[in-house]
């Protein structure tokens, strides 16, 4: 009960955030230079005709009425046409969402994978040589442009050894898995170093416990008592910092897309920018904003769900 | 002159001396100053170092490899790099500090405030922040620079709007605990204003955890300046930003490896100098002050 009480107080709590995201893709477009429908008529209509533009787009109205307007065509899946491709935004957005979503997916996954035997060295060899030389690897790696780490991945393994693809996205589950690897590897590299740090410090808390304390006294090895009883504790708040890093990674997905050619959210963005197509502009503005914000609910609702001992507050 | 003499030996005397400190700092601290030092005065004395100018062109030196008079080799139109990365550090330099303490310095004071008195101003300014995280960063600074036009005055601008998101947070957050303690109870007890009390009695508690953040935030800035160059959004050419030079040498990456690989290099030390410094801050002054990596 008290778990279906905090989902419900979250909801309400999104409101307000909501409603921010969906007026800054709104105002977007009024930010803008110039004014549309001159733009539109080239400025030789007759007033007459502009007046009758300006009513048919809803432009005569007050501001909050065009809100709201804009607010009911987006609930209705209208957010206009793109400029560039004369399809409607909609339609160009929710395919490439899929790209988008299996870079991040991929990208994560060899995050973890790197992060838990990094952060279980680093842990159990805790202030060592070899803990300062992990912790130093994760700042070089955290200061390397993923552009330039993209390039030099696909000039070593694409261009000369020729191992992996150096654009698109691939046919395919395995064709993904093979195309998305290069790019996947730089969110990766990129990631880890920040999940190190923090399962390596939740790993060196729960060292502490008394019940690790228990499996040790019981003769277990070290390394069994890291795997089975300290690990599955410490990875909880880990898989948290992932999903809060979402919107980070969304960022950095963008400039690694464009490095790659990968038709996701990302490169459509760059792409819409350098074409000033404004209204798909502010269709991805609206998308990004609303697939950040239901990450983040998914991850505190997930973390409530998984440990019982979150408090509801 | 004898009094000074003996406030001098008494504070020394207390606080262990400025050099005693010194000693005692994080290596990583000493060693992140040293970095960043080196680079900052590779910047500066450019011209003393490469007789090279990094804009300047010459069509029949074109993509030519490192050697000893063209260390790091030229690129496409025959510019020199070395220079063009020397003078670079400049930029690079320039960008990460402005668009990280300018943002700093306001998100906190807002914070601050927002922290202390409460009510609809803090409402207001947390929905905003709530609105601006919503977002993922990079995004909204390039949906922004599709308003103003690319460049790095409108990428300041860009900047400036988003980023002391962050700090305010910090600083709200830190001000809630703050606000309760003695040394505050006793300036409001003397009957000092708000705006003397969070300025000259809070702010300065708050700025510790801000400044070990701020070496992390330093770089990120730095590869999102080079990450919006890179995509033609930032810093114009023919400017020598590292990222611009790593975008230069994207269509030579078989020819002339030099030109994308070269540049990354400086970023990644520049980088890796601030993450030090950070680390260092952060040991230096307790546990509590987390850092990003």
């Amino acid at each position: 009960m008290r778990l279906l009480g905090y989902i419900v107080r979250r909801l309400i709590q999104m409101v307000p955030v909501l409603i921010g995201i969906t007026l800054m893709a709104f105002l977007f477009v009024k930010f803008l230079p110039g004014d549309p429908i001159l733009i539109l008529t080239g400025g030789k209509a007759s007033p007459a005709t502009v007046a009758a533009l300006r009513a048919k787009f809803g432009l005569d109205q007050p501001l909050y009425i065009q809100y709201l307007f804009f607010l009911r065509n987006a609930i209705r899946g209208d957010l206009g046409t793109s400029i560039l491709q004369r399809d409607p935004v909609v339609d160009i957005v929710v395919e490439r969402i899929a790209p988008s979503a299996f870079l991040i997916a991929y990208g994560s996954l060899i995050a973890i994978l790197l992060t838990i035997p990094f952060s279980i060295i680093s842990a159990m060899r805790a202030d060592q040589p070899i803990d300062h030389g992990i912790r130093i690897g994760g700042m070089v790696t955290f200061a390397m442009p993923s552009f330039w780490l993209g390039l030099l991945l696909m000039l070593l393994f694409g261009l000369k050894l020729k191992l992996f693809p150096i654009s698109g996205w691939g046919e395919g589950f395995l064709g993904h898995l093979k195309y998305l690897f290069m790019p996947s590897l730089v969110i990766g590299v990129y990631l880890a170093p920040m999940l190190i740090q923090s399962l390596r410090s939740s790993l060196l808390e729960i060292m502490q416990a008394e019940y690790i304390e228990a499996a040790r006294a019981k003769g277990l090895s070290p390394l069994r008592v890291m795997l089975k009883h300290v690990l599955r504790n410490a990875l909880i708040p880990t898989v948290t910092i992932l999903a809060v890093n979402i919107g980070w990674l969304i960022g950095g997905s963008v400039v690694i897309e464009t490095v790659f050619s990968i038709p996701g959210l990302g490169l459509l963005l760059v792409r819409s920018v350098n074409y000033r197509d404004y209204p798909t502009i502010q269709g991805l503005t609206l998308v990004f904003g609303v697939l950040v914000m239901s990450v983040n609910l998914l991850a505190d609702l997930s973390y409530a769900i998984i440990d019982p001992r979150v408090v509801y507050e | 002159m004898a009094e000074t003499e003996n406030i001098t030996v008494i504070s020394s005397v207390t606080h262990q001396g400025w050099l005693y400190k010194l000693r005692s700092w994080p290596f990583s601290l000493k060693m992140g100053i040293v970095i960043v030092g080196l680079v900052a005065l590779l910047g500066i004395l450019a011209p003393l170092l490469t007789p090279y100018d990094p804009i300047a062109q010459d069509y029949t030196s074109a993509l030519l490899p490192p050697s000893v008079q063209h260390p790091f080799g030229t690129d496409n139109i025959g510019r020199d790099l070395f220079a063009r990365v020397l003078y670079g550090a400049r930029i690079d330099l320039q960008i990460g500090l402005i668009t990280t303490y300018i943002p700093l310095l306001y998100g906190l004071a807002l914070g601050a405030i927002a922290g202390y008195v409460g009510g609809w101003f803090d409402t207001l300014l947390m929905r905003l922040v709530d609105v601006a995280i919503a977002f993922p960063f990079l995004v909204l600074i390039i949906v922004i620079l599709a308003i103003l036009g690319p460049g790095i005055q409108n990428m300041y601008i860009a900047v400036f709007a988003v980023a002391w998101t962050m700090y305010a947070r910090l600083a709200r957050a830190d001000m809630l605990v703050i606000r309760e303690q003695e040394y505050m109870l006793a300036a409001r007890a003397l009957g000092f204003g708000p705006l003397r009390i969070v300025f000259r009695h809070a702010l300065p508690n708050l700025l510790a955890p801000s400044l070990v953040f701020s070496m992390s935030d330093i770089v990120l800035n730095i590869l999102l300046a080079s990450s919006l160059s890179f995509l033609g959004m930032g810093v114009q050419p023919p400017a020598p930003e590292w990222g611009a030079i790593v975008a230069d040498g994207r269509d030579f990456l078989l020819q002339a490896w030099w030109i994308t690989s070269l540049p990354g290099i400086a970023i990644v030390i520049t980088g890796l100098g601030f993450s030090l410094i950070g680390d260092g801050l952060s040991r230096l002054l307790g546990q509590r002050y987390i850092q990003t990596v």
